[in-house]
């Protein structure tokens, strides 16, 4: 469980994040939305203590995070973005392998129960079958899915993931948002991801965290498409959002080009 | 079947060192029968003459060609890794314009003080003021690195500042006198042949610290693998990694730079060479596998210089270790361009 304490998140100069409070629990899948620019991956990062907060406080499971030293918060957070891995010789197993490092000894090796655990997760993740092939061979999709297994072979309560959905094609990123929500449904994990995806967002995720810059909304998805938060901050002279379809729609200024 | 390889590799270039420190002992200016060196070295039996050739000449020169490879070749590891970049190397860090800096204020300064080229007083004044260079820019570069996060920054901080120095030393050559710019120059191409026991004695523990803590950051080396953000997320202490890393690579770059001049490609190219052959990119794996291969070749390129001034051509090792390590890093640089496109 994840806790936001009244906190602050600036950029440089600029606040993006003021007063925000929150409580992510275990069991639950939340996406976090916004616009561009406005603070997700600052708060993504500041919460798997990445990153500064300014004032307030997170807790992980009613610790301060920032109490923490980097093995006890690795631990318990789990973290993906969408950097790619660049590692020549590296098979797709030895990356998921990395993932046990704050549970293995000095010189990082890794015991049956640790390859067990590893195995465990590809599977999970549905990465199996690519166990041997190089990281470098791997497609966006694949490299993501990777990445995945090998924050679940971290064993954590808490993943947080910063648009792992952004490379993907439409398919890929049904399936992967579906595997983030069993993770949370039936492992009882604490899934916290940024997205530009709003139909996926509403219509797999349990709760929904917006930025409305300088606020931070989180309610459970249900009260959120009727909250008109969505339409005030997805409005634009082209698009609108339809609350009773919960898609969002050209407007007539867009289709007269 | 991968460790099957491994182990057959290990044992491979164990016996190609172990033949090419022979043929070391073997080759030089005056021709020693075999069983002459076997005897100079188990110390009865041997002739005065060889005795003193072995023991105080060439077996020098072979332990600290053995000490150079190993700490090039694990500093070279080190920086690649850290900086994730396949043309990082030991001297990316701005070490060997630091040692290049302190010997030619010392070369500059030696008639001032009195003190001939080629003496023992400038062998020890050139050693030391090397190693005071580089242990300064290691400092200064560490000290930027504590307020910088990218460390791509620090990669460019680190570079500049050899350049930098770079020009201050060639102001410095353009006032100094001809004396001191030959003592200058024949530094930087780099030299085993005057390496005594003394120097041995100093150099040995060093690099075998800098090594120590080359392997202690194994594991922080696989994570960062991932790039800093992953290893944190995953645990790492990543500054403490990192000043780790750059006091290994200081022992271990800088103490070769001190006593054999700025030797070039070694430390670029070998760990790309244990790459290529052990195909993995465990670093518990790849820094043996680098050290092995760092002996291997400084044992190539003295044998290389030995039988070239048998025929009366003095080679400096540094061109010996850019014509060995070019190849190898066009090699790799076109491999990696071809599979990624």
């Amino acid at each position: 469980m994840i806790e936001l304490r009244d906190i602050r998140l600036s950029f440089g100069q600029r606040t993006l994040i003021d007063s925000a409070s929150a409580t992510l629990r275990c069991g639950t899948i939340t996406a976090l939305l916004g616009r561009n620019g406005t603070g997700k991956s600052t708060l993504l990062r500041a919460m798997a203590s990445l990153g500064d907060v300014q004032r307030g406080e997170i807790r992980v499971d009613g610790r301060p995070l920032r109490k923490m030293n980097a093995a006890e918060t690795a631990r318990r957070i789990a973290f993906v973005d969408t950097s790619r891995i660049h590692a020549e010789n590296m098979s797709a197993r030895e990356l998921v392998a990395i993932g046990r490092s704050p549970y293995t000894d000095w010189l990082g090796r890794t015991g049956a129960e640790d390859m067990r655990i590893v195995d465990e997760a590809m599977t999970t993740a549905g990465v199996a079958g690519l166990a041997d092939r190089m990281v470098d061979t791997l497609s966006d999709g694949e490299c993501q899915r990777v990445m995945i297994a090998r924050a679940l072979a971290q064993t954590t309560p808490v993943i947080l993931l910063d648009e792992p959905t952004a490379f993907l094609d439409m398919p890929n990123r049904y399936e992967l948002c579906t595997l983030l929500q069993r993770l949370a449904h039936r492992q009882g994990k604490c899934i916290v991801f940024s997205t530009h995806d709003l139909d996926i967002a509403l219509s797999l995720c349990d709760e929904i965290a917006l930025i409305d810059s300088p606020r931070l909304h989180h309610m459970p998805t249900r009260q959120i498409v009727g909250s008109g938060y969505i339409e005030r901050l997805f409005s634009s002279p082209y698009v609108r959002f339809d609350a009773a379809t919960q898609s969002i729609t050209l407007t007539e200024t867009a289709a007269e080009g | 079947m991968r460790s099957h390889r491994h182990a057959i590799l290990f044992i491979a270039l164990s016996a190609a060192a172990v033949a090419l420190l022979v043929c070391d002992l073997l080759t030089g200016t005056t021709p020693i029968p075999i069983s002459q060196i076997w005897a100079s070295l188990a110390g009865s039996g041997a002739s005065d003459e060889y005795a003193v050739i072995v023991r105080e000449l060439r077996l020098p020169k072979a332990v600290m060609a053995i000490t150079a490879g190993i700490a090039l070749s694990v500093s070279g590891l080190q920086m690649q890794t850290l900086f994730r970049n396949p043309l990082a190397g030991p001297y990316v860090l701005g070490i060997s314009s630091g040692a290049s800096l302190g010997v030619a204020l010392f070369t500059l300064g030696m008639p001032l003080l009195g003190i001939t080229a080629g003496s023992a007083a400038s062998a020890i004044g050139i050693t030391g003021m090397a190693w005071t260079g580089s242990a300064a820019i290691l400092l200064l570069v560490m000290a930027l690195s504590r307020r910088i996060k990218n460390i791509n920054v620090i990669l460019i901080v680190g570079m500049m500042l050899g350049s930098a120095i770079s020009a201050v030393v060639g102001i410095l050559q353009y006032v100094g006198t001809e004396e001191s710019l030959k003592a200058f120059v024949v530094w930087t191409m780099g030299s085993l042949t005057n390496v005594t026991h003394a120097d041995l004695l100093f150099a040995v523990p060093i690099v075998a610290a800098g090594t120590a803590l080359g392997v202690a950051v194994i594991k922080p080396l696989n994570m960062l693998m991932l790039g800093e953000n992953y290893a944190r997320s995953m645990g790492l202490g990543v500054r403490r990694a990192r000043t780790m890393i750059f006091l290994s690579t200081t022992l271990l770059a800088a103490t070769v730079t001190a006593f054999c001049g700025p030797i070039g490609f070694i430390g670029l190219a070998m760990p790309h060479l244990a790459r290529m052959t052990f195909r993995t990119a465990d670093h518990r794996i790849l820094m043996p596998a680098s050290m092995l291969w760092g002996v291997v070749a400084m044992l190539l390129c003295c044998v290389v210089c030995d039988i070239a001034s048998r025929i009366g051509v003095m080679l400096p090792v540094n061109t010996i270790t850019s014509l060995l390590g070019i190849p190898i890093i066009i090699a790799v640089v076109m491999r990696n361009r071809n599979s990624a496109s």
